[in-house]
């Protein structure tokens, strides 16, 4: 590469980089990289806190209104939506400290955790679909962890295109039953190998082909992942007596104990009387 | 069910089968009725005090803790006022009133739910 190259890719990166003149914004620097936009760490002048700009390369303002009307504690707040003065669409939201779900993954935390997160990711997309938002691109690089465990789900319902495979439902157009796919995806990606059949089937239910087969909502699915946390089917599986009477054992391993030890005193005392 | 309830009832029910298994020692049939009764009302005490202590303290730990001594201490009683031959059968009836005691405990505080009263306090 010689000096005009650089020179070259250097005016080409500046064009590239939002106008935020007449903001309330300062471009810190990029984060993140998406097929419908860019991410950027930027200042607010006005608040002076440090805010996400994401800058939009299509009209997808409606989308981001849309999104600044939900309010979770998993959804990314949004401070506002507009137009720059070089004609692209953007929107401020809160800068999320933390590390992407795939990065926190491979400090292989319980499973306890992996399921809190699926659990914490289920509960936005319930709370989104009654609001009318579908979020489209779920995938572990659209959910944050923050430094004390805090979640959120990232770049709602803007790639309306896209989709990542292997988080994608099949069908077009997409609709809230893509999203139960791309989190059954999700639950699936983040179970660790040889993770508990019982929510290899809830995945895989969630993951069904046809839309009608999978869970009809959110909720349905979180209910399900509940029912095992508690030790009781789920209904995504027919278990198998053997797993079944396992559970039961695990489940009411005190219980058994005590009986244990009270049949166990009963036999001794029988036979040492006898004696 | 609250808590105090389902203590009188696994109390009564454990107790009850718990005099039931005299049974196994022919000597004792012409007092199995006998038996049966004082077995059944100490087990439903030991389970309304079990169901009383879970209103207070909701650990499964405790409970079995609570029952078991409740259980071994009521026991006691039983034994020290019973003689077969001659003699209190106290390890007879306290070891396994002791057990008992532990799975009234158990059950109280896993199966028994706040009662009303509980709730709006």
């Amino acid at each position: 590469m010689d000096l005009s190259d650089s020179v070259l890719d250097h005016l080409r990166h500046m064009a590239a980089l939002p106008d935020l003149t007449g903001t309330r914004y300062e471009l810190e620097r990029e984060i993140g990289r998406g097929g419908m936009g860019v991410v950027y760490a930027a200042r607010d002048r006005e608040l002076d806190r440090r805010v996400a700009l994401k800058v939009l390369d299509a009209e997808l303002e409606g989308e981001a209104r849309l999104i600044a009307r939900l309010e979770h504690p998993a959804i990314v707040p949004i401070h506002e939506a507009g137009r720059l003065p070089d004609g692209r669409a953007f929107y401020a939201m809160k800068l999320v400290a933390g590390v992407r779900l795939d990065h926190h993954l491979a400090r292989s935390p319980s499973l306890a955790e992996r399921l809190r997160a699926i659990r914490r990711v289920g509960e936005a997309l319930a709370y989104a679909h009654t609001a009318g938002a579908i979020h489209r691109d779920l995938k572990p690089q659209n959910v944050m962890v923050g430094e004390f465990g805090e979640l959120y789900v990232m770049d709602w319902g803007v790639d309306a295109v896209a989709g990542t495979p292997g988080f994608r439902a099949p069908e077009t157009p997409l609709d809230r039953r893509s999203d139960i796919y791309s989190l059954g995806a999700l639950l699936q990606f983040v179970l660790p190998a040889g993770g508990p059949p019982a929510l290899r089937a809830i995945a895989a239910k969630a993951m069904r082909a046809d839309p009608a087969d999978r869970y009809p909502d959110a909720g349905a699915l979180l209910a399900d992942i509940e029912r095992f946390q508690e030790g009781l089917a789920v209904g995504a599986w027919s278990e198998p007596w053997g797993h079944r009477l396992r559970r039961f054992g695990s489940r009411n391993a005190v219980l058994l104990w005590l009986l244990a030890a009270y049949a166990g005193v009963k036999f001794v005392l029988f036979f040492l009387r006898n004696l | 069910m609250n808590r105090i309830l389902a203590g009188l009832i696994f109390g009564l029910v454990l107790g009850a089968i718990d005099g039931a298994t005299a049974w196994f020692y022919p000597e004792t049939h012409s007092m199995m009725a006998a038996i049966m009764v004082g077995s059944s009302i100490k087990g439903m005490v030991v389970g309304i005090l079990c169901g009383w202590f879970a209103r207070k303290v909701q650990s499964t730990k405790w409970g079995i803790v609570v029952g078991a001594a409740l259980g071994l201490a009521f026991a006691f009683f039983v034994a020290a006022m019973d003689t077969v031959n001659g003699s209190h059968p106290y390890v007879q009836i306290m070891l396994p009133g002791f057990v008992v005691g532990a799975i009234t405990g158990f059950l109280t505080q896993r199966l028994g739910t706040a009662s009303a009263a509980e709730k709006g306090a």
